[in-house]
């Protein structure tokens, strides 16, 4: 039971906790919250398994932008709590011990399988250096293309808001 | 108890520095409020606090007090969960920020080698940065939770101004990482040993002007801190929020101001390291912390003998004699090297917390749409173009 | 086990809590929410297969994740801006004009 252990397992009950808390609570601000808790906890996790530029990238982007506009949304549309509305019987009865059946099949699968072959090297940091080397050589094209992709979210973001044409 | 200490040292370690480092924080934040008033009353031609004890000195105190004892109450139609843990949010972010600063060089205190910094990584600076932009939501939350429309307001114009100029403060500093190659903090202060000039604010004049103003805009202070002024938007974010939360959000804007400085002096200004080249000529330079608490001592223990009140005739000389006993204790030689770096990191955290407060006893409070243009039409392309231009002397291999 | 497997496990629950979440929530925000939840999940699945396969290729793919994550955010929030505007609620059960 080294420290790393110890210490993904408080990460992940983390994890958890904040996922099944998303889908519990009804205000959606409070999912929103939990949700962010969620990604601080998978950041510790990428950290425990050596990637560390991608630890800091989520949180910043993912936790420190993505979240925020969220969160924004919910402050201007005033989202209130959601009403009860009826759920199928079937749906509760059959459909969540059908998803937990198939979480713990999957688990047991991934559990069970032998590493497959080795990729050549030995243990590769997830350093900066590393990384980048990789993403601006081999993978330069779509880096590249993921530029344009965000500056056509923004003008489709720009042209979807607005209230009068 | 040899076996105790050399199984535990390590953590013994590090559970000190936490402890030094947090009361060194706390204090130094509750001193920034009386200094920020004592420096912007002086800049309005007026004495600021005089009564609460000599100079005002206990003003903190009495504040602190103050909060403790007002009564806290919360309004009807509030989130409670959230009107309670935005304030929370907001210090602990705040605060934690120090936890990568590198405070001083590698020193030999009792024989252990020990670095002065509570901790380290290799991504230090991408860490400040990740703790910012989460420090966003002690501001938004806090102003939604209050159910009420002039914090929502406040706190989402807050909060819009603090994405905005996040983008350019993380730019501004990409030219740096590209002169040192590293995100580690204590490798970029010890990139710029050897004197004055080799500092970074020289070649990143660029850097570091977008990067000041860019901080000051996130930390929403002066001139940019129209969210929570008082003229317009009744307290801003904070307007529900008494006694002590309010004192925590107020806490937490000195103790992300002081975090800022600190980024600055390190990025900029080299840190720990001391003006003055390493070489034997400048050894008379290590005596500089042991005179400057002799010197302030003395001062302060004569201008307290002719203070206008019995209370400060007592307390004020008290205080010179015990700072001109830790300026003495300085120049003994097993402090002298250990005091070095964090007295030259004090120094250069003091000039950037007077600036700051210079900022806001001078400029006047720009308007909501001229600071969002200005950050997004003025500052990010300053920036881009700083990381451009210091890309292609890099490639070039210019000293600079 | 080293901790990138227990991490596969994490990920694979992560997952179906999101599908749970997609599936039973009401509020399209919150169904919004469970999708990055299950984004999420995947990048996390592929750190620890690059971790175990001792590839690099898994941190650059949530990379790229992340960034069409972001992308897809900014404009689902403004199609649900303009949703909310148009039908003043924002429980889907009430955005249902394409029904029969």
């Amino acid at each position: 039971m080294s420290v790393e252990t110890i210490l993904f397992f408080i990460l992940a009950a983390a994890a958890v906790a904040g996922a099944v808390n998303l889908i519990v609570q009804t205000h959606p601000i409070h999912s929103a919250l939990s949700l962010i808790v969620v990604m601080v906890a998978l950041a510790g996790i990428y950290l425990l398994l050596g990637a560390e530029l991608l630890a800091a990238v989520q949180i910043i982007v993912y936790a420190g932008a993505i979240m925020v506009l969220f969160v924004f949304i919910i402050m201007l549309l005033n989202a209130g709590k959601e009403e009860r509305t009826a759920i199928s019987r079937t749906a509760t009865w059959l459909g969540l011990p059908f998803a937990v059946v198939l979480t713990a099949v999957l688990g047991w699968r991934i559990a069970m399988a032998q590493p497959g072959p080795m990729a050549p090297g030995a243990e590769i940091p997830g350093t900066t250096r590393v990384l980048s080397q990789l993403l601006f050589t081999n993978y330069v094209f779509p880096f590249e293309l993921t530029s344009i992709l965000i500056l056509v979210a923004i003008l489709g973001a720009v042209v979807l808001a607005k209230r009068d044409f | 108890m040899n076996g105790f200490l050399a199984n535990y040292g390590g953590i013994l370690i590090d559970l000190v520095k936490v402890v030094v480092v947090m009361v060194v924080l706390l204090t130094v934040v509750a001193y920034l409020s009386w200094f920020e008033r004592k420096v912007v009353a002086h800049i309005q031609s007026r004495w600021g606090p005089e009564r609460v004890g000599p100079y005002g000195l206990i003003q903190p105190l009495a504040d602190g007090a103050k909060f403790l004892f007002k009564e806290d109450p919360t309004p009807e139609g509030v989130d409670r969960f959230v009107f309670f843990f935005a304030p929370f949010l907001a210090l602990a972010l705040a605060m934690t920020t120090i936890a990568v600063m590198p405070l001083g060089p590698q020193v030999e205190i009792f024989g252990h080698p020990i670095w002065l910094s509570v901790t380290e990584s290799h991504v230090s600076l991408l860490v400040v940065f990740a703790i910012t932009a989460l420090s966003v939501y002690g501001v938004s939350l806090g102003g939604w939770a209050s159910n009420n429309k002039y914090s929502l307001l406040g706190g989402l114009r807050s909060s819009a101004q603090m994405l905005s100029y996040e983008l350019s403060m993380t730019m501004s500093v990409v030219g740096i990482v590209l002169m040192v190659n590293t995100f580690s903090l204590r490798d970029i202060v010890e990139a710029q040993r050897g004197g004055a000039w080799h500092w970074f604010f020289l070649p990143q004049i660029l850097g570091f002007v977008c990067f000041f103003i860019s901080a000051v805009a996130e930390t929403n202070r002066s001139p940019f801190d129209l969210a929570e002024g008082e003229q317009e938007l009744v307290g801003g974010f904070h307007t529900e929020y008494a006694s002590f939360k309010f004192a925590m959000y107020f806490m937490a804007e000195y103790a992300a101001m002081v975090s800022v400085s600190f980024m600055v002096s390190v990025l900029f200004f080299g840190g720990y390291l001391s003006p003055f080249p390493d070489t034997p000529a400048f050894h008379w330079t290590y005596y500089l912390p042991a005179a400057g608490g002799v010197i302030g001592g003395l001062a302060l223990a004569w201008s307290g003998l002719r203070y206008h009140t019995a209370l400060g005739r007592m307390i004020l000389p008290v205080l010179g004699i015990v700072l001109l006993g830790v300026g003495m204790v300085c120049g003994l030689p097993a402090v002298m090297t250990v005091i070095q770096g964090p007295f030259w990191l004090a120094a250069k955290v003091f000039v950037v917390l007077f600036i700051y407060v210079w900022a806001r006893g001078t400029l006047p409070r720009i308007r909501y749409d001229q600071l969002m243009a200005f950050g997004w039409k003025f500052l990010l392309p300053l920036s881009l173009a700083n990381v451009l231009v210091t890309s292609w002397l890099v490639m070039l291999r210019l000293p600079r | 086990m080293p901790v990138a497997s227990y991490a596969v496990i994490l990920s694979a629950i992560l997952f179906g809590l999101g599908a749970l979440g997609f599936v039973f929530k009401r509020n399209i925000i919150t169904v919004f929410m469970s999708i990055e939840l299950m984004l999420n999940a995947v990048n996390l699945s592929f750190v620890a297969f690059g971790r175990l396969r001792f590839l690099l290729e898994g941190q650059v793919f949530v990379f790229f994740v992340i960034v069409v994550a972001a992308a897809e955010a900014a404009v689902g929030m403004a199609i649900i801006l303009q949703v909310a505007r148009n039908r003043h609620s924002l429980n889907f059960e009430r955005i249902d004009l394409l029904k029969q």
